[in-house]
């Protein structure tokens, strides 16, 4: 049903777990529905712009859920802010090599939590 | 948590002047339960009902008297006991007439058209003779010993009864965590398993099941089947039992919901 990427993710998630005194948080997710995700920011800065100096995730959901919180916190550590949040929930998808239609929306909540973080940092300044 | 077992008083109040049957499963595929199906018939009796219980998961794992419990139609089938697939029965008194579903050739008394699947039934009739009370007491051991040991894993439910239920099934919902992910962990370590979870089937709703017995959604998301066999070892149940707490502890650990 997933992908070798899926499943490898799935097997050996990145960037997993809490932090302490993150710069932003973002929640998002709903429990009744079976998924929820947290994402932790660190904020750096280099050369005059911000980037994602480091991210963790915590992820209660399926194997999807999972994995494609594992592939957007890869995606985007590293990256300046506004080359990060040009990251769609399609771009998680097909860096997993795809996922089950029924399974998409797992990848649109992992993508929606990191954005909703970005937004948290936006709002703090 | 709600009454695991059919309640014989809602079921009363459930039949109304025009009811003519009463179907009740008799061992529930996902928690286990036996229902009381000798009281539900002597209800059925006194109300001048027809009794049908689907036994496909109890058949010749707990006792059935058809007279004594008061059953019209029994439903079975033979690979649930280790018999062929694709054949079962349907054992009803002989007072009762049918209106049969196919229609075509005068097969099975006219009941079910079609050419009867011979080596199926012989299959189903054998496996019948095969299996014994001593797999049934193998099973039920078994199953107490990976229920008393599952359930040393903190902030974990039993769901389902712990009498009165089949010898073969545990199931079990784990706090903060889902159950999609736990089978496939223990699927890579060879253990096939299942879970009421909305992500592993296509409704997006969690069993109606484990809601109905009081489960709330996060809960029943969290849940794992675990159905023996007669072949399983006491090996295979530690086995079985490591996986799970080290898979548990694995997907707590990245949990955002608390432990």
């Amino acid at each position: 049903m997933y992908s070798k990427k899926v499943m490898e993710h799935f097997r050996n998630p990145r960037n997993m777990g809490g932090m302490k005194n993150p710069d932003a948080i973002g929640e998002i997710g709903n429990p009744v529905c079976g998924d929820v995700m947290k994402v932790y920011l660190k904020i750096g800065k280099r050369n005059g712009k911000e980037f994602i100096e480091d991210i963790k995730f915590q992820t209660f959901g399926c194997a999807a859920a999972i994995a494609s919180s594992s592939m957007i916190s890869e995606l985007v550590k590293g990256k300046t802010l506004k080359e990060a949040m040009k990251i769609t929930r399609d771009d998680v998808a097909d860096a997993l090599g795809g996922l089950p239609p029924l399974k998409l929306h797992c990848s649109n909540l992992a993508a929606d939590a990191f954005h909703e973080a970005i937004k948290n940092y936006k709002g703090k300044k | 948590m709600r009454m695991v077992f059919v309640d014989l008083e809602e079921l009363k109040k459930a039949i109304k002047k025009d009811t003519i049957l009463v179907s009740v499963i008799h061992g529930n595929n996902e928690i286990g339960t036996i229902n009381p199906i000798r009281e539900i018939g002597e209800i059925c009796r006194d109300k001048k009902i027809y009794f049908h219980t689907d036994a496909c998961q109890s058949f010749t794992k707990v006792p059935i008297d058809l007279e004594k419990d008061n059953v019209d139609l029994l439903s079975i089938n033979s690979h649930k006991i280790y018999g062929p697939k694709g054949v079962g029965a349907l054992v009803l008194r002989d007072d009762i007439k049918l209106t049969p579903l196919f229609h075509g050739g005068g097969h099975e008394g006219g009941l079910r058209a079609g050419t009867e699947n011979v080596t199926g039934i012989v299959g189903f009739a054998k496996a019948c003779d095969i299996i014994t009370k001593k797999d049934v007491e193998h099973m039920s051991k078994l199953r107490d010993e990976l229920i008393d040991k599952i359930m040393e894993i903190p902030n974990t439910i039993l769901n389902g009864p712990k009498e009165n239920r089949l010898c073969n099934n545990a199931n079990f919902s784990f706090k903060s965590i889902e159950g999609e992910s736990i089978i496939l962990h223990l699927d890579e370590k060879g253990i096939a398993t299942s879970t009421g979870s909305a992500c592993s089937t296509k409704s997006l709703k969690p069993s109606h099941v484990l809601t109905s017995i009081g489960l709330s959604p996060v809960d029943a998301h969290g849940s794992l089947r675990l159905s023996l066999g007669k072949e399983n070892t006491k090996e295979e149940i530690d086995y079985t039992v490591k996986s799970v707490k080290q898979i548990v502890e694995k997907l707590r650990k990245m949990s955002p919901l608390g432990k």
